[in-house]
């Protein structure tokens, strides 16, 4: 093959790439971060300046639902990796080469159901007519029905079953990989279980743990149908404030600031995983899709 | 060893109830949508399809509900138009990471991966952003309407192609990879054309991979809300239009009717997708 027509089929290779990455990734985040810097100061004239940012680091309201997105995503992810992980080891470890494929596969099914729904599903277990309260007061448990709606330990209940299963699928892929005499020379070598999970299986599962944890809190903080609607009004979720601002009530330097916030965060977030850790990312998110 | 099988027991019974607490949201969203009563809830009023097939008021099914069915729709063709698109970005991708050598290819590497590390509402606004400066700027420069840049059907195929590409450049690379190149080199020498090489040799071996990334990308995009809810105008796919209902009307049977709608039909093309990475030609 000549010279001349590689570079030509690298050009046109390399042109959808560019045209998808600089005009619909890069320029538009340029976008918010133009949009968030400038200030009206009347009928399309605007000035220049950190203003939009200094009103926020002002505003209890709005800091305080960056805290509390940032507080429950952590929560959220540890209680993923704190659940999901003896799941993951007893498909990957523990259930016979059958019924593996199966649980697996049953992991994946939610996987592919739209988030309304399942916060639908969530809604019509859990509200005041709903499955749990009605049930209850017939067996006699409680008296009268309860709203389970609306506050916080449903929103992190439902935020934890949206984002789980992408905790589950990196740490079964990862743990598959694993042989099983690692296990059985830690325990012919005198250590208990917990030392053999602490220094087997917790080091080898790792570069899952680390995908699974950046998908899962990436997620969850960027979500918004499950927090908006397992919690109601009080649910003050960052992504909320952003749909507000710009959607109710079209300021859009507002949100613009607000998005560029959340974004530097979860990125903050993300990168100090990664460096924790020793990974990269492309050996953990891009490993596991 | 009378305590490790207790201890075992004790795992079984949590493995069951985590898989009870993975199902029981999707069956209470799928049950109700067969109760003789108008609302999702109990006690329990008798089977019936109601909320499927009839169309009188005050339970008017599915199949006669003119806004869900349009959202459908709207859902249905959006999602084949950004799963072609996204497919063929994604072949693109895969042959230009896979097969050619540049200058900062791992930063490159990098970029194509972060639309997936994106919140997917920042994803939306700031093409809603660029899209409406671009716009603004036709419009008070040389007096251009340009009514494609403003939120509408456009502006979301846009919205989710540029993170679904992400997704199907990597499941096209996984198999492009595994792809022995003797054989590309063995047609080249027999005299094919390249051309002739690429849709003879590899992209037959590609297909499974192609078919199920186009499949995935049809049903993240059929049950995108994130990305779409920032960039909807006045055609809006399914999910927006079960949102408003579910927003301003509350729940009600025909949503159920619905959720099984949709939990049918993904189930059905995972199960295809699934299917289709694993014939035997595959491996």
């Amino acid at each position: 093959m000549s010279r001349d027509a590689g570079r030509l089929s690298l050009i046109l290779l390399f042109a959808p790439f560019a045209l998808w990455i600089g005009l619909l990734i890069i320029l538009p985040q340029i976008g918010i971060g133009y949009i968030s810097l400038r200030e009206k100061v009347g009928i399309n004239e605007y000035e220049f300046g950190f203003k939009n940012y200094a009103d926020f680091a002002q505003a209890a309201v709005y800091r305080n639902t960056l805290f509390r997105t940032a507080w429950i995503s952590i929560l959220v992810t540890m209680l993923a990796l704190v659940l999901g992980f003896p799941i993951s080891y007893y498909i990957a470890k523990i259930a016979r080469e059958r019924s593996r494929a199966a649980l697996f596969l049953m992991c994946l099914i939610p996987l592919w159901v739209s988030d309304l729904v399942r916060a639908y599903g969530w809604i019509v277990l859990l509200r005041e007519t709903g499955v749990v309260s009605t049930a209850l007061v017939s067996m006699g448990v409680i008296n009268e029905p309860i709203e389970m709606l609306y506050n916080d330990v449903t929103v992190i209940i439902g935020l934890v079953y949206t984002v789980i299963l992408f905790m589950i699928v990196p740490l079964v892929s990862t743990m598959q990989g694993m042989d099983d005499s690692l296990l059985e020379a830690g325990f012919n070598l005198g250590g208990s279980r917990l030392t053999v999970f602490r220094r087997i299986v917790v080091p080898y599962a790792m570069p899952g743990i680390v995908a699974g944890c950046i998908i899962v809190f990436m997620i969850t903080a960027g979500s918004y149908l499950t927090p908006v609607l397992l919690g109601g009004k009080n649910s003050s979720w960052f992504t909320e404030q952003i749909y507000n601002q710009f959607i109710t009530r079209y300021n859009w330097e507002a949100g613009a600031t607000f998005g560029v916030l959340l974004l530097l965060f979860t990125s903050l977030v993300v990168w100090l995983g990664l460096r924790l850790t020793g990974q990269s990312l492309a050996t953990t998110v891009a490993k596991d899709t | 060893m009378q305590g490790s099988n207790h201890l075992l027991w004790i795992y079984r019974v949590y493995v069951g109830l985590f898989f009870l607490y993975l199902v029981a949201p999707l069956l209470a969203a799928g049950a109700f949508a067969f109760n003789d009563s108008t609302f999702p809830s109990l006690p329990w009023r008798g089977f019936t399809l109601d909320w499927f097939i009839s169309d009188t008021e005050p339970k008017l099914g599915l199949l006669n509900d003119e806004p869900l069915l349009r959202g459908m729709w709207n859902s249905f063709y959006i999602g084949m138009i950004v799963a072609a698109l996204s497919v063929a970005a994604g072949t693109c991708n895969a042959f230009l990471f896979v097969r050619k050598d540049f200058p900062f290819k791992s930063a490159f590497y990098v970029l194509m991966v972060v639309p997936l590390v994106i919140p997917g509402v920042i994803l939306g606004i700031s093409i809603l952003v660029l899209a409406s400066m671009i716009a603004n700027f036709a419009d008070s420069q040389f007096g251009l309407f340009l009514t494609w840049l403003r939120p509408g059907v456009p502006l979301i195929v846009l919205g989710q192609f540029s993170f679904l590409t992400t997704i199907t450049s990597l499941v096209i690379a996984a198999r492009l990879q595994k792809f022995d190149i003797s054989l590309e080199e063995a047609a080249l020498n027999l005299g094919a054309s390249r051309l002739r090489v690429l849709t003879t040799v590899a992209l037959p071996f590609l297909f499974p991979a192609l078919f199920s990334a186009f499949i995935v990308a049809f049903l993240v995009s059929f049950e995108n809300f994130n990305t779409t809810l920032m960039l909807v105008g006045s055609d809006a796919p399914l999910t927006i239009t079960m949102y408003d209902r579910m927003v301003k009307v509350g729940s009600t049977p025909v949503l159920n009717a619905v959720s099984v709608v949709l939990m049918v039909g993904s189930g059905l093309l995972a199960l295809l997708s699934v299917v289709a990475q694993r014939s035997p030609k595959s491996d």
